[in-house]
């Protein structure tokens, strides 16, 4: 497995780039991020919204709509239903026998801890292997704290914009994907 | 386990955006003339008219030849995405449209393509936007215009017509204290001379008609954001950080993050200003584009090369070209634009005005057109021509006055374009 390149590592990738402007200290290699995004397919997201303009929503439901299941964390919608899926109170709550591969944090950066010791202290054995916190959230202790207990780390990313850069769908849009091949794609 | 590589220009002017075909394997970009694209099923639909998933939909707002050439430029540019549309003088629209509401204003360099100090001194007030020009050189009193309302700076990375070089790092470091985008016209230079983005700029806008597509095939343009700028520090820029009401109250800086300013450029500039790039146009302009790093070479060498025989000519009196150790600019250029200082200059002919236009008269190679950065060498009188509208002063400020000939130095031979020019001068002076 890949290393983070948290120290700064140049990718062609203008889009990382970006974040890497913004804070040096988050850029992953693309062959990280494929790996997380390939072998998951359980993703809890902490902080999801029901309002559908909210990011947290739109991402949710892209990653659905992607064949990702969504398991859906928020207090305030705790007992409702979200994605055809119950909404759990917290990542506790969710039951023993569910698979999860992956946190999505939506939360402020401060708050990311707590919901990291959570994960760490509960979700382990149903098979967690990702902490992922979103573009703006950003929690070194909380990251250091996963990846002692063995987890790979993404912050201050977003996984529906990674996804659709190394999968190609922003390149529908003009993006700059940092992808190049001579190869063509399986049919 | 390898990180991603970066690769070169070279490279990337060649492959970026250009994956072989999926449908066929097709290995140049095939031109895709559609109007439409047929949806998987109705989520699909719902998702791409919501921006849930990106994709095709209409070619008014995103079609695949037109996406591969934004994203080479968006590549080459060091920026996140691009958005091409019909002309360059629609890029500049496009660019400002995220950034302006009625009452605002720009502040742009008053040394410019005659139709952008036009388009920006009068058309643009139609829509309730005004500019304010003024000479980069005095960065204190440039600055001094920005007030409440300034919403951008503007500026042309080399200007047209005197090839003057500008300090974008200088004028990226005024915008960043006002907390408004710098948007460079990087047509003169290429990103092959000059990355704006990584000196500063926030914005790049081209007309692509130039040197990008280099044959004088088709007219277009394209804006490329950086992904760099934070649209929520000032509450300057309410398009991209307050509800869109034409999408449920969607607010994108928040749903598109770093994309948002190109996400905008699709889903509100091409849907509602429809200032579309065809997909034929887009294909021109990337078969341009693959040898655009060999042609930006020789243009240098054989704008060097004129320059430097003009200026020590006697029936010749002043050489603007920045590449010359003549020029005021010529440490800046060195600096700043490496590569060289474009391909793109003015002379005074001695004689004046009517010097110069016999002079347009007799070249036989230049071409006497109202174009720049073709493969043809060409020639023009811009206080006459490309800065006709704008008045006496206007014109001495961009470097267009009356007593000066404008050339775009081709990719001929250096010596049969001197040779052109003697027998030109001579006419002319005769």
């Amino acid at each position: 497995m890949a290393k983070p390149s948290s120290k700064g590592v140049r990718t062609s990738s203008a889009l990382r780039l970006t974040v890497e402007v913004i804070s040096p200290m988050q850029t992953y290699s693309d062959p990280y991020l494929k790996t997380i995004l390939t072998r998951t397919r359980t993703i809890a997201i902490v902080g999801v919204s029901a309002n559908p303009v909210r990011p947290s929503y739109y991402v949710a439901r892209y990653l659905a709509l992607k064949g990702f299941e969504i398991v859906p964390v928020n207090p305030g919608l705790a007992g409702q239903t979200l994605f055809n899926r119950t909404v759990y109170a917290a990542l506790d709550d969710i039951p023993k026998d569910q698979q999860i591969d992956m946190v999505d944090i939506f939360r402020r950066s401060d708050a990311a801890g707590p919901i990291v010791d959570e994960a760490i202290e509960h979700l382990l054995p149903q098979g967690l292997q990702t902490i992922w916190m979103q573009i703006g959230v950003i929690n070194d202790d909380a990251a250091d704290k996963a990846r002692a207990a063995g987890l790979d780390v993404v912050m201050n990313h977003c996984p529906k914009i990674e996804y659709q850069r190394l999968f190609g769908e922003l390149r529908m849009g003009g993006f700059n994907t940092g992808m190049i091949s001579s190869k063509r794609d399986p049919s | 386990m390898s990180d991603t590589p970066s690769y070169g220009f070279d490279t990337l002017q060649i492959h970026a955006g250009a994956k072989p075909d999926p449908a066929t394997g097709a290995r140049q970009v095939p031109i895709y003339q559609t109007t439409a694209y047929v949806f998987r099923d109705a989520e699909h639909a719902a998702a791409l008219f919501n921006l849930q998933e990106v994709g095709y939909i209409y070619s008014r707002l995103t079609n695949p030849t037109v996406s591969a050439l934004q994203e080479r430029v968006a590549a080459l540019e060091g920026g996140v995405g691009a958005v091409g549309c019909s002309s360059g003088h629609a890029a500049q629209i496009m660019a400002l449209f995220p950034l302006m509401q009625p009452g605002n204003n720009v502040v742009a360099s008053n040394r410019l393509y005659g139709g952008t100090v036009t388009q920006l001194s009068n058309t643009i007030k139609r829509f309730g936007w005004s500019a304010k020009l003024a000479d980069t050189e005095d960065l204190a009193a440039f600055e001094a215009l920005i007030d409440n309302d300034t919403r951008a700076i503007f500026c042309e990375s080399i200007a047209n017509p005197g090839g003057y070089v500008t300090d974008i790092p200088a004028l990226a470091a005024i915008a960043n204290r006002h907390k408004i985008p710098l948007i460079v016209d990087n047509t003169s230079a290429t990103p092959y001379l000059c990355r704006p983005i990584e000196q500063g700029a926030h914005i790049v806008v081209h007309s692509t008609t130039k040197y990008l597509t280099g044959n004088g095939t088709v007219t277009g343009g394209i804006v490329v954001d950086s992904g760099n700028f934070d649209w929520t520090a000032s509450g300057k820029h309410p398009s991209l950080t307050e509800p869109e009401p034409a999408y449920h109250g969607l607010k994108f800086h928040e749903t598109f993050g770093p994309l948002a300013f190109t996400f905008h450029g699709i889903a509100i500039g091409l849907r509602d200003l429809g200032m579309t790039m065809a997909p034929n146009t887009a294909f021109q302009t990337m078969l341009g584009i693959e040898t655009l790093s060999l042609r930006m070479e020789r243009h240098v060498q054989n704008a060097v090369k004129v320059a430097t025989w003009l200026e020590n000519d006697p029936r010749v009196d002043v050489v603007t070209y920045a590449g010359l150790p003549s020029s005021p600019y010529n440490a800046r250029a060195k600096q700043l634009y490496p590569k060289g200082a474009g391909a793109l200059f003015t002379f005074g002919v001695k004689g004046g005005y009517e010097a110069c236009v016999k002079l347009v008269d007799a070249v036989e190679i230049f071409s006497h057109v109202a174009n720049l950065g073709d493969t043809r060498s060409l020639i023009i009188h811009s206080a006459s021509t490309t800065h006709r509208q704008l008045s006496p002063e206007q014109q001495e400020a961009a470097g267009a006055g009356p007593n000066v000939v404008r050339l775009s130095i081709g990719i001929e031979d250096a010596d049969d374009l001197i040779r052109d020019l003697d027998q030109a001068l001579a006419k002319a002076t005769s």
